[in-house]
């Protein structure tokens, strides 16, 4: 809501400047958005007079006017405005100007006449399109007649106002209008608020003879009307069209600008009828029932909902209850006779046919919020007061009140020791009354014990707490004393598994990847790939887009999301692991649970090249040392495996591999399937994924000293020629296992398979390590070992020594 | 000439020769001509057997003498010239240190992990516990529990995504709280905890929003926990994540689960509080909401709000990020390009 700062300035006794008030009002009440000075960033924008105009000879549209702009000669000026005319006063952009988004005006020729200058329309200043007065939308504005020649044209239109766009939070319906945000102010500045509520003129007939209204009290617990005869439509005065458009509020004639400009000084929603257009004299306030339809004010056609209220005559819904007015019974060319509605609807049947029928008004805003139940008859004697002042209306005998539950005002209690104890604070008793009082409240004392009356229209207000924000804010944040919390001491500590979670995070990063924090909303697709167990998906029911529409299973396609992206930017070198939640659904079951995963993707090479390293593609080897390396740092308690699984459909069928703790399967790595790679839009990617829950769950061991032993240590190489399937893991099961006492460590270091082997062989070769930790090992016992190590390869094996 | 005599001018040319030997060859030619067994030292030292017995002995030790500097300056002429040889080797050897060094494999954790870590470690510090919940919850706990009925008008401030019309992705991370609140144990001690993790937000991604962001809630629920707590607590943590320089302001603000709820701004980091573009030329940023528990908050938790009390904080480490790296828009946190991520490799 915009408010004016000069507004303000007519009720209460401030001295401050608008920016300062703005501050103020931020630091105390609500957001402001910003304050603008609508006149601000303009320059040399008088008051012109046309004096004359005449055709241009090379235009259809353009007019050459002679323009007393308050100097010794008149300008000429080339404008193509259509409503043109000699005698008006008009807003004139002199040379050297600046008009709206800071453009500037300088002498030119149009069409090979000079202008200096150019008229304007409002918009051209700076007003936005939705405020100009229909009338003048396309043209040029005319300013009323006494304007002066030469004069800043500011003061005319109401530019040199400031405007404080105000951020009103659900809470504060109140603050929705000038009475509010006096009141706020008010306690804020302790100033008393002079606010002049006009005495009505009744001057007709009984109302009670014209009207009656049938309320069901459910929908509508307070409905009143006043009926206005004998209006004549007009364009409301300046001021008035000064007050609404720097309100954001198109001026459009005096009766429906009455009633806006009432519900911005007042809070309450106003509705004019045409009287004369009801069916009747019986006004409905009721449920829509099922097939009516309605024709609102903006010319949407409505198909009504049962659960809408709707005022209706004898025939057919004339509104939708606090959203908007019908057309047939709109205010037009013609009306004479007005009925004016001051109601409260039940806010939650306005929000939801606000949202059903996509009409969020500014009234639909102030019923869903609430508004001052006590404020109706004041608002409506006002509306028909100013109607009989500026439309020559007459006022009927009379208000029609249908329904007036006006709530008790909220009564609590509280005692000073909760106050400074809640708040931290050191506040007498005086100083909490008296900014109570300021509020608005009534304040009796009882001890420290204080009974709080609060006004009605601060529905916000219900319990102790409220008054303590009120207190507080009053008061000043600014003065609350700054303290950390006190008494018993808590321990603040992670726990096992998040002292595990940042481990891994750790670990992973230490071993050359990036962390990654990937959508875990995806494509029904991707959410289905590299599945580690069987799971439904999880849909979204309103999805925002069908690329996150789905709960992700997997983490790795989130990495190749990733990937993709680095690679269409020509980052090719990747290598990332995400630490996160997937989501498994059982058939049958509304809410997935969610399992903590780790899971890695790299691609390209893990170390960037170098002039002193070739490049090294990532292979699977790579993958499976950052996994070995990961999981020694997590040091599960059990023999770690990796077994070849050729089944996995997103995987490639001989480069993956179940990784296996005691034989139970916590995930797989390998090269991804190059289908999938395509699909992705990537290059060869290596990736692993491992259920983080598990690990966490498994016994884990503890580091351990184990003495260094003093004695030598003797190594043995061997080589071997052994079938292609025979592998590695078996070779070295085979070694540990009749290696003797003394065996330390078998240790890989050659594999080749190339044209010196015979087809369908390969040669490995590896180092075993033997020492004994009491004593010299002897040669000949190493010797035997050795042996006996070369013959079981041979015979269980079938490995040609070599 | 006598012995003597003899044995110094071995000794004058012995040293002669000592320095202009050359190379090692060379000293030990040296060596060997001078010192050898049949070198002219061991000859003089044959002619002693013709001395008188008190001649000798003197001869003899004056011989040894000679012969004892002779093999010292050929040891130090011996080490000369080694040096010489490896200094002249390791200048050959002399490479260009400006080239760059080997590359190292090294990760880095995502900057929004730094600052939830960051956050995490400064309240593990004052004792509070860290809990992260579910991230598809309950309406009941992320909703309803936080003092959010149904058709609440506050509801239509967050957009959520529902599975079902219970069950739906977190908007934030306080079900947690509720959760928590209902089983704490008071009589054990307070409640401290902050609840870190991802929540999700109906909404269409561009450079300010996100359908999917990082919050860290705080509570603090005990007997006396008091608003200024709550603006201590802040100015901490605005002082861990920004530093000293940086004053928290509070604003009235609305939350259903806060009463009183306030906005904590923070000193433009920008400006230093001056007035820039970055904060509306008001020296301040917004950063976080706040407020004391909603008393409804904690009956509904079964906590009773007449003894207990306390305060609760939201915070996005996405919005800490973009202010305080600059980062300008905030899908860069969720694309992961590898040369975004580099950009927060400080430690410490």
């Amino acid at each position: 809501m915009k408010i004016s700062y000069n507004w303000i300035k007519e009720y209460l006794d401030l001295n401050v400047k608008p920016a300062d008030l703005a501050e103020k009002i931020e630091r105390t009440s609500v957001e402001v958005d910003d304050v603008v000075k609508p006149s601000d960033g303009l320059k040399k924008i008088v008051v012109g007079h046309v004096l004359s105009i005449e055709a241009h000879p090379d235009s259809d549209h353009l007019h050459i006017c002679q323009v007393d702009v308050g100097e010794d000669a008149p300008l000429q000026i080339v404008c193509g405005a259509p409503n043109i005319a000699e005698g008006q006063m008009v807003i004139v952009a002199l040379p050297g100007s600046r008009i709206a988004n800071n453009v500037k005006i300088k002498k030119s020729k149009m069409r090979g006449v000079s202008s200096a200058g150019m008229i304007c329309s409002l918009q051209e200043i700076g007003f936005p399109e939705a405020v100009v007065p229909k009338e003048y939308a396309d043209g040029i504005y005319v300013l009323p007649a006494d304007a002066k020649p030469g004069d800043d044209v500011y003061d005319y239109l109401g530019m040199n106002d400031s405007l404080i766009d105000l951020d009103v939070t659900p809470n504060r319906g109140d603050m929705l209008s000038l009475y509010g945000t006096l009141h706020d102010l008010s306690a804020i500045y302790d100033l008393p608020v002079k606010f002049d509520q006009p005495a009505v003129k009744e001057a007709g007939e009984p109302i009670a003879d014209q009207l009656s209204i049938h309320v069901d009290e459910s929908l509508a617990p307070q409905y009143k009307m006043r009926l206005v005869k004998q209006v004549k439509l007009a364009p409301s005065p300046m001021w008035l069209q000064i007050r609404l458009w720097n309100a954001g509020y198109r001026p459009i004639n005096n009766v429906v600008d009455i009633t806006n400009y009432i519900m911005l000084k007042y809070g309450q929603p106003l509705h004019a009828f045409d009287y004369d257009k009801f069916a009747g004299e019986d006004v409905y306030v009721r449920n829509a029932k099922a097939g009516e339809k309605l024709t609102t004010l903006d010319e949407g056609e409505h198909d009504l909902d049962v659960n809408d209220i709707v005022i209706a005559d004898d025939k057919a819904p004339i509104a939708l209850a606090g959203v908007m007015g019908g057309l047939d019974t709109a205010i037009a060319d013609g009306t004479t006779t007005v009925a004016i509605e001051a109601a409260v609807f039940e806010h939650d049947h306005i929000r939801k046919a606000a949202q059903r029928h996509n009409l969020h008004t500014d009234a639909s805003q102030r019923f869903e919020r609430g508004v001052n139940r006590t404020g109706l008859q004041d608002a409506l004697d006002a509306a028909a007061q100013m109607m009989d002042e500026l439309a020559g209306g007459t006022v009927q005998t009379g208000t029609v009140v249908a329904a007036d539950n006006v709530p008790a005002p909220a009564v609590i209690d509280i005692t000073m020791s909760r106050v400074n104890a809640v708040l931290g604070t050191d506040l007498d008793q005086a100083k909490v009354t008296h900014i109570l009082e300021t509020l608005g409240c009534d304040v009796t004392a009882d001890g420290e014990k204080l009974t709080v009356t609060v006004p009605v229209r601060r529905n916000d207000i219900h319990i102790p707490a409220d008054l303590l924000e009120e207190i507080a804010r009053i008061y000043g944040y600014d003065e609350l004393p700054a303290t950390l919390p006190t008494g018993r001491m808590t321990m603040g500590e992670l726990t096992t598994s998040q002292k595990l979670m940042r481990a891994t995070r750790h670990s992973l990063e230490g071993l050359g990847l990036n962390q990654a924090i990937s959508y875990a909303l995806t494509t029904e697709d991707k959410a289905k790939m590299f599945l580690m167990q069987p799971s439904e998906v999880t849909k979204l029911a309103w999805p925002m887009s069908v690329d996150h529409a789905v709960l992700r299973m997997n983490v790795i396609t989130g990495l190749l999301d990733d990937i993709a992206y680095n690679s269409a930017r020509k980052v090719k070198d990747v290598a990332l692991y995400e630490q996160g939640r997937v989501f498994y659904r059982e058939d049958g079951t509304d809410r997935p649970s969610e399992q903590e995963h780790i899971a890695g993707a790299i691609t390209g090479t893990l170390l960037p090249t170098a002039w002193d390293a070739p490049a090294q593609p990532v292979d699977f080897y790579q993958v499976k040392g950052i996994v070995a390396a990961y999981l020694k740092d997590m040091a599960v308690n059990g023999d770690v495996t990796y077994v070849a699984n050729p089944d996995m459909p997103e995987m490639h069928p001989g480069r993956t591999a179940d990784i296996l703790v005691h034989g139970h399967r916590i995930g797989f790595m390998g090269q991804i399937h190059p289908t999938i790679a395509k699909k992705f839009k990537i290059g060869a990617t290596y990736v692993f994924e491992l259920n983080l829950q598990a690990i966490i769950d498994m016994p884990k061991q503890e580091n351990q000293y184990d003495v260094i032993s003093r004695y030598p240590a003797i190594t043995r190489d061997v080589a071997m020629l052994v079938d292609n399937d025979v592998t590695n893991d078996q070779i070295v099961e085979l070694i540990e296992k009749r290696g003797g006492a003394f065996l330390q460590s078998v240790k890989l270091f050659d594999v080749y398979d190339g044209v010196k082997v015979p087809k369908g062989k390969k040669s490995l070769a590896y180092t075993l390590t033997f020492q004994d930790k009491h004593e010299t090992l002897v040669d000949d016992v190493v010797t035997q070992a050795f042996e006996k190590v070369e013959k079981r390869l041979q015979d269980d094996l079938g490995a040609e020594i070599r | 000439m006598s012995l003597k005599d003899k044995l110094n001018e071995l000794h004058e040319r012995g040293l002669t020769e000592i320095k202009k030997s050359g190379d090692l060859k060379d000293v030990n030619q040296v060596r060997v001509s001078l010192l050898g067994k049949k070198g002219p030292i061991t000859e003089v030292l044959r002619g002693m057997r013709d001395l008188d017995a008190e001649e000798r002995p003197k001869v003899g030790a004056f011989a040894n003498e000679i012969r004892d500097d002779l093999t010292a300056a050929l040891a130090k002429r011996r080490e000369e010239l080694e040096n010489a040889v490896l200094n002249s080797k390791l200048a050959n050897e002399a490479i260009d240190v400006t080239l760059p060094g080997t590359p190292v494999a090294k990760g880095e954790p995502h900057v929004i992990q730094q600052i939830i870590d960051q956050i995490e470690d400064l309240f593990l510090g004052m004792g509070y516990q860290v809990l992260s919940g579910p991230e598809v919850e309950e309406d009941k706990y992320n909703f309803e529990m936080m003092n959010l009925p149904k058709n609440h008008p506050a509801r239509d401030m967050q957009d959520t995504f529902y599975i079902t019309k219970e069950i739906l992705m977190r908007t934030q991370t306080s079900p947690m709280q509720a959760r928590t609140l209902e089983t704490h144990d008071f009589s054990k001690g307070p409640l401290k905890m902050i609840s870190p993790g991802v929540v999700y937000r109906r909404d269409t991604d561009d450079p300010t929003h996100s359908h999917q962001f990082h919050q860290v809630e705080g509570l603090v629920i005990d007997k006396h926990i008091t608003m200024a707590d709550l603006k201590g607590t802040l100015q901490v943590l605005a002082h861990e994540l920004f530093g000293d320089k940086f004053d928290v302001r509070l604003r009235p603000s609305y939350f259903p689960f806060t009463e009183p709820s306030v906005e904590a701004d923070i000193t433009c980091f920008n400006c230093g509080g001056k007035g820039c573009k970055v904060c509306k030329n008001t020296g301040w940023i917004e950063v976080l909401g706040a407020g004391m528990v909603h008393p409804n908050v904690l009956k509904m938790a079964g906590v009773d709000a007449d003894v207990y009390g306390g305060f609760a904080f939201g915070v996005g480490p996405d919005r800490f990020a973009m202010l305080k790296y600059g980062v300008d828009d905030i899908r860069n946190f969720y694309l992961n390009d590898v040369r975004f991520l580099n950009q927060f490799t400080k430690k410490g």
